[in-house]
């Protein structure tokens, strides 16, 4: 096989857009900065399509060896790059929605401080993201996993000034380190077992491994992919380590887009089912996966209900469709599960920008119920590409018949059922109310509002510092004039609303691919690991599509007769249930309760008991009680000496030059 | 060529004491500091011809040089470098070089003694990685010691006398013990040479009882583990480190400490290879409370400089791990950690003192927002920070993956527990990162703090290049050590180890039994007769003058 398709250059292309902006951004102007990290990103995508046109050419997984990165005793570990269904599928994501993402930042961060730092930050994150879908070996691909995780960090703190800002950066990359410490775990358990870290050889050994029994949590394998679905939790926030991607609102709204919804969150899903061989033959681990993937769908729904900030709203509901993807994994769809990882790409990148564009228009402003308040009549009369933009993700991702997240969630929940866990699949549907329930509500109360448009009012709400653009991020303002609509709520530039509609049109028709069920057997190849999957429960698709539907419809309804039709019903519900209310509010308390029984007692155990018990007290105690006798015995002998040390030095000096002089000499 | 490869290490060990030399006749100050910076660079440049000359495929030593120098006492001047000192050297001219530059303008005081101190303790550094008779090595070890206790002592902060007594005591308390064992050993085999002893010992020709050499391995290595440190022989370190110069503290951290797991490695391993297997396993707990204590510790300081050396001792458990796991991946993980645990630290003290010398205080509540002010600095920081953190392509990955995965091999907990060793390090490191550089830069004393300038941006490049380098280039540093990796290791290679080790039958590990006497020579291909066939010298009587005696075999050495 001659052909030659280069992968590494894709990732590459990234990395030389991160060099030139790291190295020159300063220099050069903003226009320079967004075209190089706009650029190297489409160039990517057009690489990205020109291996796509290959496909065909070669047999699937292609396979790429450079040199190698580490090499010692039996371990060998190059850079190598593999190309295969799965791989194909999150390139053109990656590549594709990120490109549509850098687009729309060049608008978006047009007036804020750190522009190439930025762009920087982001390229390097495609070049991680990119190297983690790509790599042909779990140990590079656990340099695209803790690299992202990097670049996270310094996209969520990139307004660094913000202490709330630097705290969110810090949490999620610990939280992340601790689902690494699990993931490691796996990545030795992979080598002492198989002796390789290459996916194709670790994988042909797997197979021919017998499927372990169900109950049995401690077989080989069963740990093995339990310990990397830590590492997935990590990374893709599930319970019990999503507590770090709501905090990561933090960072700007396209940050959240592309890295906390599209892509990186998705690497958990992506490495669950990249290692589906193994997950098919563990199935305690899939039982965990789908219950972990299932619970989390529900639970962060539920705390989705009640958030007023329109971020936090998509936050909850990305860990929420998260789970789903889980829930895909655990029941060995894993092709569901990637299809909903296309879709939600799609729909969610389409929220978290189209609210970029709502906090643009607000001048900074996050949380809805304000939004409602400063744009008489309704923001969509004054931003009506973002607001029909957002509609049509919301229907996605709220499973309304025909557009994309309807297929993908269908699918899932259908494989779920058929696959006999009717608990989990009712959990999946009860979650699927609460989604369509939130997001219309988030629709309705953002976009919605009462009066008359105005043309120049200021904000109605008078807040007094409005000329701040984006208040709430408190944008390092540079002096740069707003372009347009200062004080009114406005439409955002082209280079936003194009990534907008573009993505619309994906998460209208993005679903269509799987009719008939053509993007699942696309994947076929990767997840045929050798285990028949039967499917159990007698149960037709078109019941569960029917269920599914009636969930969408039904959260559509409740929404709008809650704060459209019956405004104030809300708050009577809110007053009613007020314990539950407080409890989703506070998000059942998860960040107290970790702070309580982790943090706060490790720190202390570390600064009272280790470092002035132990380590002052104790150790100290001893040396400096041995050496206050030894100086005050030798007190006399040392004065006398101390004196001359600096003569004597330079004998000792003088003497070795004349010695090693000889020897060199002698050596010839 | 030949002629250099065989004088090589004595130069570079001859240049930093040419350098001081003049140094001490210098007119003035600048001179003293353009000499001191060109003295150690050449010393660097020089010690490139190492690794660049060096035979790979071969475990044993090269580069001999072998002569006598004092002879009524039977000690020679033998220095060579194998795969376990080779880098050690070059980390050494390299980091003292960065040492002259980062003492720049931070000293003003009695410039000529310091910046000859500093290369006085630049050969006495490089003396201990390549001296191999004993008794040289000892006085290395000695002369080691002196300018270092006299950095702390004289250019230090505040509490320098306590700190600079505290180091002397502890190291000297350590260093006595391994004295009477070199002594010891002499009359045991009569030889100061190394590889001669290691001959006599692994072949039998000296037997020793399990209590002697359980005495002798503690000789050792009690004056190895204060230096690493291990804990609970740590208390000198944070002491030291705070009140050290920025030099000082750079070649404590990257070049002082390595002495512990080298001599480990060299000598405890390489000697006493029973009495190491029998204590390995309260060695690696220790270390393993290391890798714990010193994150946990290192969390909750106040004084960003103590921070840092409590990030040591954790860092340098796991060196001390990978060692004592007898795993070939453990081994060349702490062979190549303890390179980068000399870059990434020698970094951070880097960045540590040049705040220091802007606001002299190591408070990390002094600071904040220093990205606002800083940017550049806070890029390099921030490239540092995440080396330390064993962020992967960049340097500290490799090492710390290769030990982890070592002991994970030797047994499923060490592994286990060393690997929260990764959360941990996030937590601290990034706290510090924190307090420096992020938020509002409200102090007022550090409204106007100047930005990394041009000598500055050299160094801290210099670092951040090599760090990317070597992590992305992982396999230029670790192809040179695994010869002798496997080499140290032939002694615990046991069938029964190889099946629970090493995964994988690996073509490249040979594996004589212990005890086998056709295993010998492929053990020690390095002893003096396969020594002398590799390098041919011009002067065979100077090479290795052996001469076997009847020993005396050690109280109750029969077994």
């Amino acid at each position: 096989m001659d052909l030659n398709l280069h992968l590494w250059t894709i990732p590459a292309l990234c990395f030389s857009g991160f060099l030139l902006n790291l190295l020159f951004g300063r220099l050069w102007s903003r226009t320079a900065a967004a075209i190089v990290g706009v650029g190297v990103v489409g160039a990517a995508f057009l690489d990205a399509l020109w291996v796509v046109s290959h496909w065909g050419s070669f047999v699937a997984p292609y396979l790429e060896i450079h040199r190698p990165w580490i090499q010692t005793g039996s371990l060998y570990i190059p850079f190598g790059f593999q190309l295969d269904q799965l791989s194909l599928v999150m390139l053109l994501i990656v590549t594709g929605v990120g490109f549509l993402i850098h687009l729309y930042s060049a608008g978006y961060m047009a007036h804020e401080g750190g522009f190439y730092r930025y762009f920087a930050l982001l390229n390097l994150f495609m070049f991680f993201m990119l190297v983690l879908v790509l790599a042909n070996n779990y140990l590079l691909m656990f340099i695209g996993w803790e690299g992202v995780g990097f670049a996270s960090y310094m996209l969520i703190g990139f307004f660094f000034r913000r202490d709330s800002a630097a705290s969110a950066g810090m949490k999620a990359f610990v939280v992340n380190r601790i689902g690494d410490f699990g993931f490691l775990l796996g990545l030795f358990l992979i080598f002492n077992h198989f002796g390789t870290f290459e996916f194709t050889r670790v994988f042909s050994q797997v197979k021919q491994l017998p499927v372990e029994a169900a109950w049995h949590w401690a077989g080989p394998l069963t740990i093995i992919a339990l310990m990397l679905f830590v590492g997935a939790t990590g990374k893709s926030a599930q319970i019990p380590l999503y507590v770090w991607l709501p905090d990561a609102m933090e960072g700007p709204t396209p940050v959240s887009a592309l890295i906390h919804a599209a892509t990186m969150v998705t690497a958990g899903v992506y490495m669950v089912c990249r290692s589906a061989t193994i997950y098919d033959r563990a199935p305690f681990a899939g039982s965990v996966v789908l219950a972990i993937g299932a619970l989390t769908a529900l639970f962060a729904a539920s705390i989705g209900l009640v958030q007023r900030d329109i971020k936090k709203v998509l936050a909850y509901s990305t860990v929420s469709q998260l789970g789903y993807m889980f829930m895909a994994c655990g029941a060995m769809a894993y092709g569901a599960g990637v299809f909903h990882l296309m879709t939600h790409a799609f729909f969610k990148g389409l929220l978290f920008l189209g609210a970029g564009s709502v906090i643009h228009a607000m001048n900074g402003e996050q949380d809805m119920f304000r939004i409602q308040q400063m744009a008489p009549g309704g923001l969509r009369r004054y931003a009506p590409i973002t607001f029909w933009t957002f509609v049509v993700a919301t229907c996605a991702i709220a499973g309304i018949p025909g557009f994309s997240g309807f297929f993908s969630k269908d699918l899932i929940l259908y494989s779920v059922l058929s696959g006999g866990n009717t608990l989990w699949w009712a959990v999946g549907t009860l979650a699927a109310l609460l989604t369509s329930f939130y997001m219309f509500r988030a629709v309705f109360v953002t976009f919605f509002g009462e009066g008359e448009k105005s043309v120049h009012s200021a904000h109605p709400t008078g807040r007094e510092s409005a000329s701040v653009h984006d208040v709430a991020h408190d944008h390092e303002t540079t002096g740069m004039a707003h372009a347009e609509g200062h004080g009114v709520p406005h439409e955002s530039p082209l280079t936003m609303t194009l990534p907008l509609m573009i993505l619309a049109l994906l998460a209208l028709g993005g679903g269509w691919v799987g009719i008939g069920d053509r993007f699942g057997h696309f994947l076929d190849p990767v997840f045929d690991t050798g285990v028949p999957r039967a499917a159990v429960s007698g149960i037709t698709e078109g019941t569960v599509t029917l269920i599914s539907v009636v969930m969408g419809l039904l959260g559509l309804a409740v929404a709008w007769f809650l704060y459209l039709r019956s405004k104030g019903t809300a708050d009577k519900l809110a007053a009613a249930f007020s314990g539950l209310h407080r409890t989703l509010t506070n998000k059942y308390w998860v960040d107290e309760f970790y702070r309580a029984v982790i943090v706060v007692p490790l720190t202390a155990i570390a600064r009272y008991i280790l470092w002035k018990g132990v380590d002052s007290g104790l150790i100290d105690g001893v040396v400096n009680g041995v050496g206050g006798a030894s100086q005050a015995l030798s007190g006399g002998l040392r004065r006398q000496a101390s004196g001359n040390l600096r003569s004597y030095a330079s004998w000792i000096g003088a003497g070795a030059v004349l010695a090693l002089l000889y020897v060199i000499v002698a050596g010839r | 060529m030949d002629a250099l490869n065989h004088t090589i290490i004595s130069w570079t060990l001859l240049l930093p004491l040419l350098g001081a030399l003049g140094i001490v006749l210098a007119p003035s100050e600048r001179v003293v500091r353009w000499l001191a910076a060109i003295a150690t660079a050449a010393t660097f440049l020089v010690s490139l011809h190492l690794p660049f000359h060096f035979d790979a495929q071969q475990g044993g030593m090269q580069f001999i040089q072998n002569l006598p120098w004092i002879q009524s006492l039977d000690i020679h001047y033998f220095v060579a470098v194998d795969g376990i000192s080779l880098w050690l050297v070059v980390l050494t001219t390299l980091l003292t070089f960065f040492g002259v530059l980062v003492s720049w303008k931070a000293i003003h005081y009695r410039v000529k003694f310091f910046y000859a101190l500093l290369l006085i303790l630049e050969t006495g550094m490089l003396g201990v990685f390549v001296g191999l008779d004993l008794m040289l090595f000892y006085t290395f070890w000695e002369v080691a010691l002196v300018p270092m206790a006299l950095l702390i002592g004289i250019w230090g902060h505040e509490r320098r006398i306590y700190a600079a007594v505290k180091f002397f005591l502890y190291t000297l308390a350590g260093s006595v013990l391994m004295l009477a064992s070199i002594i010891w050993l002499h009359t045991l085999t009569g030889s100061f040479n190394y590889l001669e002893i290691q001959r006599q010992l692994a072949t039998g020709v000296v037997r020793l009882s399990p209590h002697a050499e359980m005495v002798l391995f503690l000789g050792f290595f009690l004056a190895f583990a204060i230096k690493v440190p291990l804990f609970p022989f740590h208390t000198w370190l944070p002491d030291a480190h705070v009140e050290a110069p920025t030099a000082g503290s750079v070649l404590l951290a990257g070049v002082l400490l390595k002495m512990g797991p080298y001599g480990m490695l060299r000598f405890n391993l390489g000697l006493f290879p029973h009495a190491s297997e029998r204590a390995a396993k309260v060695v690696i707990i220790l270390a393993l409370i290391g890798i714990i204590y010193g994150a946990l510790v290192a969390f909750v300081q106040p004084n960003m400089k103590k921070l840092v050396a409590y990030s040591s001792v954790s860092h340098m458990g796991f060196i001390v791990l990978g060692i004592f796991s007898f795993t070939l991946l453990g081994t060349q993980g702490a062979l190549n950690q303890m390179l980068n645990h000399g870059i990434s630290t020698g970094g951070l003290f880097i960045l540590v003192g040049m705040l220091y010398e802007r606001r002299h205080t190591f408070e990390l509540a002094e600071y904040g927002g220093l990205a606002t002010q800083m940017p550049i600095y806070a890029a390099f920081f921030v490239v540092i920070v995440m080396s330390s953190a064993g962020l992967p392509m960049l340097n500290g990955f490799v090492g710390e993956f290769l030990i982890m995965l070592g002991a994970y091999t030797a047994r499923h907990a060490f592994g286990a527990i060393a690997a929260t060793g990764v959360i941990l390090s996030a937590m601290y490191l990034l706290r510090m990162t924190k307090a420096t550089l992020w938020g509002e830069n409200s102090n007022p004393a550090n409204a106007t703090l100047a930005d990394a300038d041009t000598r500055e941006r050299f160094v801290l490049a210099g670092i951040v290049l090599l760090a990317l380098y070597m992590g992305v280039q992982s396999t230029v540093f670790t192809h040179p050590t695994e010869a002798a990796a496997t080499q140290a290791l032939a002694p615990f290679n046991g069938e029964e180890n190889v099946r629970l080790r090493a995964p994988l039958a690996d073509p490249r590990v040979s594996t004589p039994r212990f005890g086998d006497p056709a295993g010998i020579a492929a053990r020690f291909p390095a002893h003096p007769a396969a020594s002398a066939a590799t390098f041919p010298s011009p002067h065979p009587d100077r090479t290795l003058a052996v001469v076997p005696r009847a020993v005396p075999v050690a109280a109750g050495g029969s077994r």
